[in-house]
């Protein structure tokens, strides 16, 4: 069954974006991770508009991470006052991000902007979770064990500190405000929650506790994520809520069966299957760019202001 | 004042085409107007009529006219990117031709580029501001039109597909379901000897109806409201989801 899509301004089948929402939140289920960076590719290479997948995903992020938040919240694992200024970053970050987005949508290089920056972001974390995960599959078989003590990072030293007792620190105020502005600047300009960056960088930058870092890290997306969403809208009317919609309802429906099975399996394994899952996809994004085009030429509407 | 106005009207077609003494055609079609609703997934128009002797007939439809920008993509540093682009006005976002025959045979090119006969007879008007490119490199990108605008079934030239029996003829017009909105013009031809000798021209709509347009107009006339609408939705959407996967 064909649906039109009255902002993508293309037809496609139901069943199609249902499924694809579904394997997205299986797999978001299954590692634990938000799906946005896997369905903004996923829309594109569909023939949505990739403008219109960015602001779109973006869109049902907020949905996706509303569900996620709130097991972390009954948990008591959402650290508010780092959440709130990351998402102060975040706002600002995204703000700035989706005027750059329309900016580069005048110029014809967003399509360009938004393949690379999944090219390298998927890249480097792809390549990372396949590392680190083969590493400590070699390391649980020889037995040993992984050292961990309290570090000292660089960031302990900058001034305008604050205590957040939630995580346990006292440092300042501005590196969890430049990261959530740079999480904010990927969320307007890919449509991802950027949570595979904001979660190392939580952990290893400002030195959180893992057992907060997943609730704060979705909280802090809602907020951004929702920016993103009314910036879009309102800069370049490329927020689709038909196809949101379907693809959340796929989500919901796959994030549960993924969150079942992930208990059977193993977590270096699982973590090793979607790094090769990411690098496939940028793979496939990568030869786009590299390859010479059937057509050298693309047309395009003019944007009218 | 009807009456006026016909008098007024066969004064101009007189005028232009001499040898229309009465009306030698007769065509309409299956339906004056589109729907874009949520089903839509392109649209077949059968076109139809009646001529007063052995011709020819051609149908020419164009879409609404938009301003278009034509990007040429580079290597630069390995990878392929959009370099020069040139900005043309008045391009008909849709433009379909069908005739009994092969274009060629029916009539000489000067008339074929008169009446728009083929896509190589538009004419786009190039931006003031890309005006410095040279004739054979501007060339094309001007064909680069008509090739992107082909494979996206936005253009096309359907010879023979119109079929005649005895004085009737019919033919189908496809509207693929990227067809903008707008308003779209009909153009039938009546040809003898390779020159127009009645045309008939109708009005075709295309618009988004019922839910998408309701969407649509408010994501571009409420673009802040709409922001609002589509947060407020996803924040509603994935409380229910949490509360109801929370039982199992």
């Amino acid at each position: 069954m064909q649906i039109y899509f009255p902002i993508a301004e293309i037809s496609l089948n139901i069943f199609l974006v249902l499924a694809m929402g579904g394997g997205v939140g299986f797999l978001s289920g299954l590692f634990g991770v938000g799906g946005g960076f896997l369905m903004t590719p996923l829309l594109i290479f569909i023939g949505v508009p990739p403008a219109v997948a960015v602001a779109t995903e973006a869109n049902q992020i907020v949905a996706a991470s509303v569900s996620g938040v709130i097991a972390h919240w009954r948990r008591n694992n959402v650290d508010i006052k780092m959440g709130m200024i990351l998402v102060i970053g975040g706002f600002i970050g995204s703000t700035a991000g989706s005027f750059l987005f329309k900016l580069l949508r005048e110029v014809g290089q967003i399509d360009l902007v938004i393949s690379l920056s999944f090219v390298l972001f998927l890249g480097v974390v792809g390549s990372l979770m396949v590392v680190e995960s083969v590493r400590l599959i070699m390391r649980s078989r020889k037995g040993g064990y992984r050292k961990k003590a309290h570090q000292h990072y660089w960031a302990h030293g900058l001034p305008f500190k604050m205590r957040f007792h939630k995580s346990k620190l006292y440092i300042s105020v501005i590196p969890p405000l430049l990261v959530g502005f740079f999480v904010g600047v990927l969320a307007a300009i890919m449509g991802v929650g950027g949570g595979f960056i904001m979660i190392p960088a939580m952990i290893y930058l400002l030195g959180m506790p893992t057992s907060v870092v997943v609730g704060t890290s979705l909280f802090q997306i809602i907020f951004v994520t929702a920016n993103v969403t009314f910036f879009h809208s309102i800069n370049t009317q490329t927020v689709d809520v038909v196809l949101a919609v379907l693809l959340l309802a796929g989500a919901v429906i796959g994030a549960q069966f993924g969150a079942r099975v992930s208990g059977m399996l193993r977590g270096e394994q699982l973590r090793a299957l979607l790094g090769v899952i990411v690098l496939a996809v940028c793979a496939k994004l990568l030869t786009d760019l590299v390859f010479e085009p059937s057509d050298l030429f693309s047309i395009g509407r003019v944007i009218e202001e | 004042m009807s009456r006026v106005a016909a008098l007024v009207l066969a004064f101009g077609l007189a005028a232009t085409t001499p040898q229309a003494i009465a009306q030698s055609l007769v065509a309409d079609m299956s339906e004056s107007s589109i729907s874009i609703t949520s089903n839509f997934t392109g649209k077949d128009i059968l076109l139809f009529g009646a001529v007063d002797g052995p011709s020819d007939v051609v149908v020419v439809v164009q879409g609404p006219r938009e301003e278009l920008v034509v990007r040429r993509k580079a290597k630069i540093s390995g990878i392929w990117m959009n370099r020069r682009s040139v900005t043309f006005q008045g391009v008909p976002a849709y433009y379909a031709v069908a005739s009994n025959r092969p274009l060629a045979d029916i009539a000489p090119g000067t008339v074929r580029a008169q009446y728009r006969m083929g896509g190589a007879f538009l004419d786009f008007a190039v931006a003031a501001d890309t005006r410095h490119l040279a004739g054979e490199e501007l060339l094309q990108f001007r064909e680069a039109i008509l090739r992107n605008k082909r494979r996206e079934s936005l253009y096309f030239e359907a010879e023979n597909s119109v079929r005649f029996r005895e004085r009737l003829f019919r033919t189908s017009i496809v509207f693929p379901a990227s067809a903008p909105e707008g308003d779209y013009t009909v153009r039938t031809y009546l040809l003898r000897d390779g020159r127009v000798i009645d045309e008939q021209s109708t009005p075709l709509q295309i618009r988004k109806a019922g839910i998408e347009r309701t969407i649509f107009d408010l994501a571009n006339q409420r673009p802040a409201l709409y922001g609002i609408i589509a947060v407020l939705i996803a924040l509603v959407s994935g409380w229910v989801a949490a509360a109801m996967f929370r039982r199992t």
